[in-house]
């Protein structure tokens, strides 16, 4: 696989041609916006929570294909996960896309749809796009 | 002090230039590019040999001239040469050397004056590059001048340098923040801006060539217009496009400032400059304070220096302007005729090669009324996501909003790509980006 096929895998087009998730969340408890002023890429992601755990979450925005695929794996990634988990699914996300924690021998299938963003680490200029969901996540429940 | 120098050319092109006789080095182009400027695009009009980065990375397809211009060896051969042979702080040294770095720094200012059209040498102000020219006019005219009420107008096409510049200048003044709004082929509506010019109207801010889309302005026509209606107003002309591009007569252009960017034509960054009218400069307070732009210091009060360096405030960045000059004499070498002519040519190549591929769409006016830029968007696929994969072919575009905000609303996108053109790109590079929009077209078409 090239690099650009790995970076522009059929899961990660999928995601960002029909995005899951999208939308404005009634009834939200928190939420928070993401911008990338270089590019113009704009998210803003709501989560209702129920205790510490993640009962409805939902993202709009636009942006490029990894911002909105990003955005759209994340919100099924942590539907119905606590704050620790999410925390965990998040730097394991990070050191994948930033290349300091790269895919494991047989990880693919148990990461699902976050594996395939391991390709993001080859284009450093595009770490940012992959990132800025889930940091408006951690905005959001106030962990940034 | 001559200016006219012998230049010994060599034969072959890009080879490193024999130096004048105990002067600075040549800054003309090799001989290949005044035969090349009469041939057709198929060539570069200044060959790569010509500009190390580019020799050096002979697959490169470098279509990012807008934002930033290769360099020239003889502009950093100029540069070094400073340095190595004529170096100390200028206006200062009461010693041979510190004179020799001065008559450098002068020339240089009298090299950059030529080539922009500026009989009074003095007018041409040194800055650190475009936006800091604006910011400059903004801050010194305006605070002088602008008062509440009173109204500024800018276009819905300017680069945040100047939008934003004088939309923060009106806010502090007191004063009306006026757009002019756009044609749909992303010209300026000239009926909307003429009804916005009236006696109230201070200042008229607008791009001789938009940066985003490459619209070339009718600046002989607004200033016309401005004139008549609006009799009080200034007139700032954001050259950043169109030093490197056309070729630029400061005097006959009719506007009150004109603002540009040494690195988008071939010099090095932090460099750049504003003209001015003397008289409006003569009457403008300083912009910033300190060394050399003093005339006597009383401890009470201060008087300021001769213009230009009432308004060049500490030690003045005299290697850039060196460099500057060099890359002024490497495009005069070539003509800027002949540079306008060839950009003006790939620019059609360009852009019918990329309206070729289904799902493309161009934006701004004919190919013909732009300068070498192409901005367009490729359905289904993000601007960010096609640059990402043109670098893949080793094209180099820009992706984004360009410093564009406002226009990028009034196109009703996010962001577009931009492919741009400069005397050094071939039809070779128009076939690498179409060959490349194509391949992002079979990722994203599906």
């Amino acid at each position: 696989m090239t690099n650009l096929d790995s970076l522009y895998q059929e899961v990660l087009l999928d995601h960002y041609r029909k995005p899951r998730n999208k939308g404005v969340l009634e009834g939200a408890t928190a939420q928070a916006d993401g911008r990338n002023p270089l590019c113009g890429d704009e998210v803003n992601v709501a989560v209702t929570m129920e205790g510490d755990r993640v009962a409805a979450v939902k993202f709009t925005g636009q942006g490029c294909s990894i911002s909105q695929a990003s955005a759209s794996v994340m919100t099924q990634l942590v539907d119905g996960k606590s704050e620790a988990e999410i925390e965990a699914l998040f730097e394991r996300f990070h050191g994948l896309v930033t290349g300091t924690a790269p895919l494991a021998e047989g990880e693919a299938k148990q990461l699902g749809a976050m594996a395939a963003f391991a390709g993001v680490s080859k284009y450093p200029t595009r770490v940012k796009c992959a990132t800025m969901s889930w940091h408006t996540l951690r905005k959001a429940m106030g962990h940034e | 002090m001559s200016e006219t120098k012998v230049i010994a050319r060599v034969a072959v092109p890009g080879v490193r230039k024999e130096q004048t006789d105990g002067a600075a080095p040549s800054s003309a182009p090799s001989p290949a590019a005044a035969d090349a400027a009469a041939s057709s695009a198929l060539h570069a009009l200044a060959p790569r040999a010509d500009f190390p980065l580019l020799a050096a990375n002979p697959d490169l397809h470098y279509l990012d001239s807008a934002a930033t211009a290769q360099k020239p060896r003889v502009v950093l051969d100029a540069i070094r040469d400073y340095y190595e042979t004529s170096y100390a702080n200028p206006h200062r040294g009461a010693y041979r050397l510190s004179h020799a770095a001065t008559e450098r720094f002068h020339q240089a200012r009298a090299t950059v004056a030529r080539f922009l059209g500026v009989a009074d040498e003095a007018t041409l102000i040194f800055t650190r590059g475009t936006t800091d020219a604006i910011n400059l006019v903004a801050a010194a005219w305006g605070a002088a001048n602008l008062e509440e009420g009173d109204e500024v107008v800018v276009t819905g096409m300017d680069h945040h340098a100047n939008f934003v510049t004088w939309q923060r200048t009106a806010q502090e003044a007191g004063a009306h923040f006026r757009i002019a709004e756009l044609t749909a082929d992303v010209r300026i509506d000239l009926d909307h801006l003429a009804s916005l010019l009236n006696d109230r109207t201070r200042a008229v801010a607008f791009p001789h060539i938009s940066n985003a889309v490459g619209t070339i302005n009718p600046v002989a026509e607004i200033v016309r217009m401005v004139r008549e209606k609006a009799p009080r107003a200034v007139i700032v002309l954001d050259g950043a496009q169109s030093a490197p591009h056309l070729a630029v007569d400061f005097a006959s252009l009719g506007v009150d400032f004109y603002a540009f960017s040494g690195h988008k034509m071939g010099g090095p960054m932090g460099s750049g400059g504003l003209i001015g009218r003397r008289a409006l400069l003569e009457a403008m307070p300083p912009y910033q304070t300190g060394g050399d732009m003093i005339e006597f210091v009383h401890d009470d009060r201060t008087t300021w220096n001769v213009l230009p360096y009432k308004f060049e405030a500490g030690t003045p960045n005299s290697a850039d302007a060196v460099g500057l000059a060099a890359a002024c004499d490497y495009l005069s070498a070539i003509g800027m005729a002949n540079v306008r002519a060839h950009e003006q040519s790939l620019v059609v190549a360009m852009s019918e090669a990329l309206a070729s591929i289904p799902g493309v769409t161009v934006f701004g006016p004919p190919a013909t009324e732009r300068s070498g830029v192409v901005s367009f968007a490729l359905a289904g696929a993000h601007p960010h996501d096609l640059a990402t994969i043109l670098d893949e072919h080793a094209v180099c575009i820009r992706a984004g909003h360009h410093c564009c905000q406002p226009l990028m609303r009034r196109l009703g996108v996010s962001a577009t790509a931009r492919a741009s053109i400069g005397a050094y790109t071939t039809l070779d590079d128009v076939r690498a980006i179409r060959e490349a929009v194509a391949a992002a077209a079979r990722v994203f078409g599906g």
